[in-house]
């Protein structure tokens, strides 16, 4: 163990690394993204969000 | 009325977007007419006067101040807290809060500007703010976070969508450059000057570490997230695709760290570092560009909203000159291509080609739509929209095609040899062959400094108006009721 904390302390191991994860995290974000139909519409049910103010404000202004 | 909002002036806090919306324009009129005076001096030096606080080396920094964070800065504080409020549906947390972050930017952009006419400055491009004023910037911005994500936290929607994801890298990423590339230590403790706490190849690294991410989460982040919530907004149709949105914001936050040693090519930096850089530089074209695709995409099937629409025009030229300077910024990072463009005046070219072509107009367009809402009106005058838009374009035009010339051109005759191996020209052949360009330059920045004037008269009679037709609905009210207790 402590030579493993001794391994990543060192920056020629540790950049390298953080480099690595950062990039298998970024593929692991486009594979989440782009795959499975229910994710698919709910991720892109977001894209209504700004408008569903609207929505609101005009039911209650024909409310009053 | 553009849209039913009595309700919604009640429900959110539109008071501090205002007065943010407002100081962005009263910023942008200051800092554009100061690039165009400092332009103006550079063609003719007689316009220095001979007065030290208008020579160009003072009077720059207050126009990249005055524009970035004065016009820029003020304009995201404004559609941040518009936006947020807006897309989760709930009040900004806090008044007096919002209110503090109002005051403490306003009087740090005036001490900063006071204090570079008079020579007080760290002398680090775009953060050129002595410690008394870094420290002032510090608590503002902590409390425009503590804003945000409280306001967040309120939500009423589950989702945060994506435009607020951007205004909060925004905010993180310039907290953590703020503070890194601040480290100084005071003379003394009532002394204005201070020293950097890194020295030589390290001060300048962190220098441009944080310069590039101040373009690329201050000047870009931010201001996609104001493209994400108000060219949708604008064109009445949703985001083209939601889950591009979502790589472009990661992509681009994993990818933006990395490439500030670009500015420092050929220089004592070592060269894996600047070889990096340029890479990282490359790649980010592409979430770059597929951001710009999904913004301009947006308007797919509805591209007649550009002939009848002028904040349109505003929005979608933005976002062509963001793919533009974008290409432009990875080509200038290749180190054979920046071995001719560093240190002329195509860098500053490119630079603008972003400040005006994206971030101006992009701010521009997005104020043109919420102004309105704002004071729940409409546009005094959609012609005068179109003429602003037409008289920024030409400017940036002009501005970014002299400089092309006048850098490209510098270029070439500094680095010209002759048969023996002597440079074929002296300086001052360079800067007489600069002179006309410049001219160019500047009379595109006049052209830009007028749009923006034709703007503040718009908006200026759009308020008028608003307050007129506000005092015209209470009389009514007032007789109504006066008429009841008859």
């Amino acid at each position: 163990m402590t030579e493993l904390l001794a391994w990543l302390g060192q920056p020629e191991h540790s950049k390298p690394l953080a480099l690595v994860i950062f990039f298998l995290i970024f593929v692991g974000i486009l594979v989440y993204v782009f795959t499975g139909k229910g994710r698919k519409q709910r991720l892109e049910s977001y894209k209504y969000i700004p408008f569903a103010d609207d929505e609101r404000e005009q039911k209650e202004t024909d409310n009053e | 009325m553009a849209h039913g909002s009595s309700v919604a002036v009640e429900q959110y806090n539109y008071d501090i977007v205002k007065k943010f919306a407002i100081m962005a324009l009263v910023w942008g009129v200051f800092g554009m007419s100061v690039g165009t005076w400092i332009a103006s001096e550079l063609a003719f030096p007689v316009l220095n006067f001979d007065i030290p606080q208008i020579t160009f080396g003072r009077f720059r920094p207050v126009h990249t101040t005055s524009v970035i964070f004065g016009f820029g800065g003020n304009a995201l504080f404004a559609t941040s807290y518009y936006v947020v409020q807006r897309t989760c549906q709930t009040r900004l947390y806090g008044d007096l809060l919002p209110k503090f972050t109002f005051w403490g930017w306003q009087l740090a952009l005036l001490l900063g500007v006071v204090g570079y006419m008079n020579g007080v400055t760290q002398a680090r491009e775009y953060a050129e703010f002595e410690w008394p004023v870094d420290l002032l910037i510090t608590v503002v911005w902590v409390a425009y976070a503590v804003v945000f994500v409280q306001t967040l936290r309120r939500r009423s929607q589950p989702h945060i969508y994506v435009a607020n994801w951007f205004y909060m890298a925004f905010i993180l990423a310039t907290a953590l450059l703020h503070i890194f590339n601040n480290l100084a230590v005071p003379v003394d403790l009532f002394s204005t000057k201070s020293y950097s706490l890194f020295s030589g190849v390290q001060d300048a690294m962190t220098q441009w570490w944080y310069g590039h991410n101040a373009v690329g989460f201050f000047l870009t982040a931010a201001f996609l997230g104001m493209m994400y919530y108000f060219v949708p907004k604008q064109a009445g149709r949703p985001i083209y695709s939601y889950r591009l949105s979502i790589v472009h914001f990661w992509a681009l936050s994993f990818m933006y760290m990395w490439v500030g040693a670009h500015h420092l090519h050929w220089t004592a930096l070592p060269d894996w570092t600047s070889s990096l850089a340029a890479t990282f530089s490359i790649m980010l074209l592409m979430p770059s560009w597929g951001g710009m695709i999904n913004g301009i995409m947006t308007l797919s099937g509805a591209w007649d909203k550009l002939r009848s629409d002028p904040i349109m025009l505003f929005l979608i030229a933005s976002l062509s000159f963001y793919g533009m300077s974008t290409f432009e910024g990875p080509l200038m990072s290749l180190k054979s291509v920046n071995a001719l463009s560093h240190y002329t005046d195509w860098t500053v070219g490119h630079v603008h080609s972003g400040a005006l072509g994206w971030v101006a107009l992009v701010s521009f367009g997005s104020m043109y739509h919420m102004i309105p809402r704002l004071y729940d009106t409409k546009l005094w005058s959609q012609r005068l929209v179109y003429a602003h838009f037409w008289l920024a374009t030409i400017g940036i035009v002009l501005y970014i095609t002299s400089m092309w010339v006048s850098g490209i051109g510098q270029g070439l005759m500094l680095r010209a040899f002759d048969d023996f191996g002597n440079l074929a020209y002296t300086f001052i052949e360079t800067v007489t062959f600069m002179h006309w360009p410049l001219v160019a330059r500047a009379l595109g920045g006049a052209f830009f400094v007028s749009g923006i004037l034709v703007m503040v008269f718009n908006i200026t009679m759009t308020i008028r108006t608003a307050r007129q037709e506000q005092a015209a609905i209470e009389a009514k009210i007032a007789a109504k009721l006066a008429r009841a207790g008859a």
